[in-house]
């Protein structure tokens, strides 16, 4: 089925993406086409097969919690495209 | 013989026994770059000065009589999703166009202990998303065998320079084919190795789950010899494997008598162009004349594993892109006007079409109300595929079967319809759900393009692979053919 303009919006919207009114009716079509597609995996049963999110089984891998110098803060802040007095400046969240 | 075109063996021991200096090598190289990156462009970055500085500390070492490793003084190229400290790594996106790393990826830092030399960042598909490098924000990369084809992807830079001699090796990445693919269609050893077995730190992250990190060689020695360099534990990566790393060139002389090879038919059936098919047969011959068996298996979930990856790898690309808010590092947009603008602008400005399309279906397939009818799913289908693999690799050593199911195809070809696009991965994007170890390995041509088989063990077992990828290569010179350029 294909996605309708306003389910693209909200998936743009929650992707964080502006998208111009060509792109949507773009996107609307292709991930359509790829929506479909994937809809082959409904073929096959997996009634109580149990999931893999981590393919090689490790588990619960830490490391100790050490303090490392760290001695590039400053460079850190400047990769930011504003910022000021050692800190990065954005625009208010209200 | 160009000293560029010498393997890493080869450089070393010229190298050390002072035939060759370190300087000339990377001289060699870099007048190749200069001379072929027009056409071909592999490289988005260079670092020329640097390397002619190590080049001459290397050649002191070697005057002074000392010992030196085995990358040492041998120039590289590394594809530019893996971060490089002080050299520009923009992932082929415009979002990181003026990104300086401040740190070396955990590979980058043990090449550099080994004291390999890094030439430049070398251009592949935005963000490693595709599989003919067209996906570059900084335009494709052209295949040296034939100028108006792709040279596969995402890899392709890194591919296209090795086997055109502008490197002597290359380091790659592989979410769903990346290094197998461009090896195969211009002519190389990839090597992706098991999911863990090669520390990610570093590398700009594509599908965590999938993601690896690899070499792409003229030879399967210098693929081992790389390999031994890269692989093993990193206290940066949570998902490497705390298991000792063989020497992988100890496999060079063990010939295959006693391997048992499977065939899954699946893999050879419709969409395979019978050209190809040829070519694998022609190698499975060679490899039953070299003592190998030979056995049909079965792999049913194969033809499910691409629609299984095209929810699973959007689904985390989605996430780890959602890093890139145009404020702490990447574009900013300059038309925001207010902090939820400076999102959706920098955003829409910094990626192009692919990166979109998969962060939009990504965040769809994950989005409540569908997670269960694709994530989830797709998460369980990836449980019987990695189960289908293990059950078929306990009765057999390795897996062989194609690459690609066709050669390089031409620039512009399948750029209109993204599915045909994904459908090119076909046999390569399923080993990543699996996590086993894959390498391509250069079996012929098809009218002057190369193909490419894929050797497949189970996880762990890059050495079967080798074992029978040193055996095939003595008895065929594929890697020897040069393109013209």
């Amino acid at each position: 089925m294909k996605l309708t303009k306003q389910e693209v919006e909200k998936i743009a919207k929650l992707s964080r993406l502006e998208l111009t009114e060509a792109e949507k009716e773009l996107y609307a079509n292709q991930l359509t086409k790829v929506l479909d597609y994937v809809d082959k995996l409904k073929e096959i049963n997996t009634e109580n097969v149990p999931i893999t999110a981590q393919v090689t089984g490790l588990e619960n891998v830490y490391r100790g919690d050490e303090i490392d110098q760290c001695d590039f803060q400053k460079d850190l802040i400047n990769q930011s495209t504003e910022h000021e007095d050692n800190l990065i400046k954005t625009k208010s969240v209200f | 013989m160009e000293l560029n075109q010498l393997t890493i063996r080869e450089a070393h021991e010229k190298l050390q026994n002072g035939e060759i200096s370190s300087l000339e090598l990377v001289n060699a190289c870099i007048e190749r770059i200069k001379k072929t990156d027009k056409k071909l462009h592999c490289f988005l970055a260079t670092d020329f000065d640097n390397a002619i500085k190590q080049a001459k500390e290397v050649d002191k070492k070697i005057k002074k009589g000392e010992k030196i490793k085995m990358l040492e003084g041998i120039p590289c190229g590394i594809k530019d999703l893996i971060l490089t400290k002080g050299i520009t790594t923009t992932a082929s996106s415009k979002m990181l166009e003026h990104y300086v790393p401040l740190f070396d990826a955990t590979v980058i830092k043990r090449l550099k202990d080994n004291g390999a030399i890094i030439l430049g960042k070398q251009n592949c598909d935005a963000w490693g998303h595709g599989g003919s490098t067209e996906n570059s924000d900084y335009g494709p990369t052209h295949n040296p065998w034939d100028l108006t084809r792709v040279p596969g992807g995402s890899s392709g830079g890194s591919a296209a320079a090795t086997v055109s001699d502008q490197v002597i090796y290359s380091l790659g990445t592989d979410t769903g084919g990346s290094i197998r693919c461009p090896g195969a269609h211009c002519g190389v050893v990839g090597f992706k190795p098991t999911y863990g077995r090669v520390p990610r730190f570093g590398a700009v992250a594509m599908g965590s789950s999938l993601d690896t990190i690899g070499p792409l060689a003229k030879c399967v020695d210098d693929a081992a010899i790389v390999l031994n360099a890269i692989a093993g534990l990193d206290a940066n990566d949570g998902t490497t494997l705390p298991k000792p790393v063989p020497d992988y060139t100890k496999m060079k002389d063990k010939g295959v008598k006693g391997l048992t090879i499977g065939l899954p038919k699946e893999a050879f059936g419709k969409g395979l162009q019978p050209e190809v098919k040829a070519a694998i047969d022609k190698a499975v011959e060679d490899l039953k004349k070299l003592g190998a068996k030979f056995k049909e298996v079965s792999l049913k979930y194969i033809d499910y594993g691409l629609a299984c990856y095209y929810i699973i790898m959007p689904s985390e690309v989605s996430s780890n892109l959602g890093r890139y808010d145009g404020i702490r590092y990447g574009h900013q947009s300059k038309e925001a006007d207010n902090l939820f603008e400076v999102y959706t602008k920098s955003r829409a400005e910094g990626f192009g079409a692919e990166a979109k399309r998969r962060i939009m279906i990504g965040t769809y397939v994950l989005s409540a109300g569908y997670y269960d009818a694709y994530y989830k799913k797709a998460m369980q289908v990836r449980t019987l595929i990695k189960e289908d693999f293990e059950k078929v690799l306990s009765e057999v050593d390795l897996i062989l079967m194609p690459t690609s199911p066709r050669p390089a195809f031409k620039l512009g070809e399948n750029t209109s319809d993204p599915l045909t696009m994904y459908l090119e991965d076909i046999y390569t994007v399923t080993i990543n759900m699996a996590g086993v170890p894959a390498a391509s390995i250069p079996c012929g041509f098809v009218n002057n393009l190369p193909v490419g088989m894929q050797l497949i063990a189970k996880q762990l077992g890059e050495e079967k692979i080798f074992q029978a990828a040193y055996a095939y290569e003595a008895v065929n010179g594929w890697n020897k053919v040069k393109p013209k350029l």
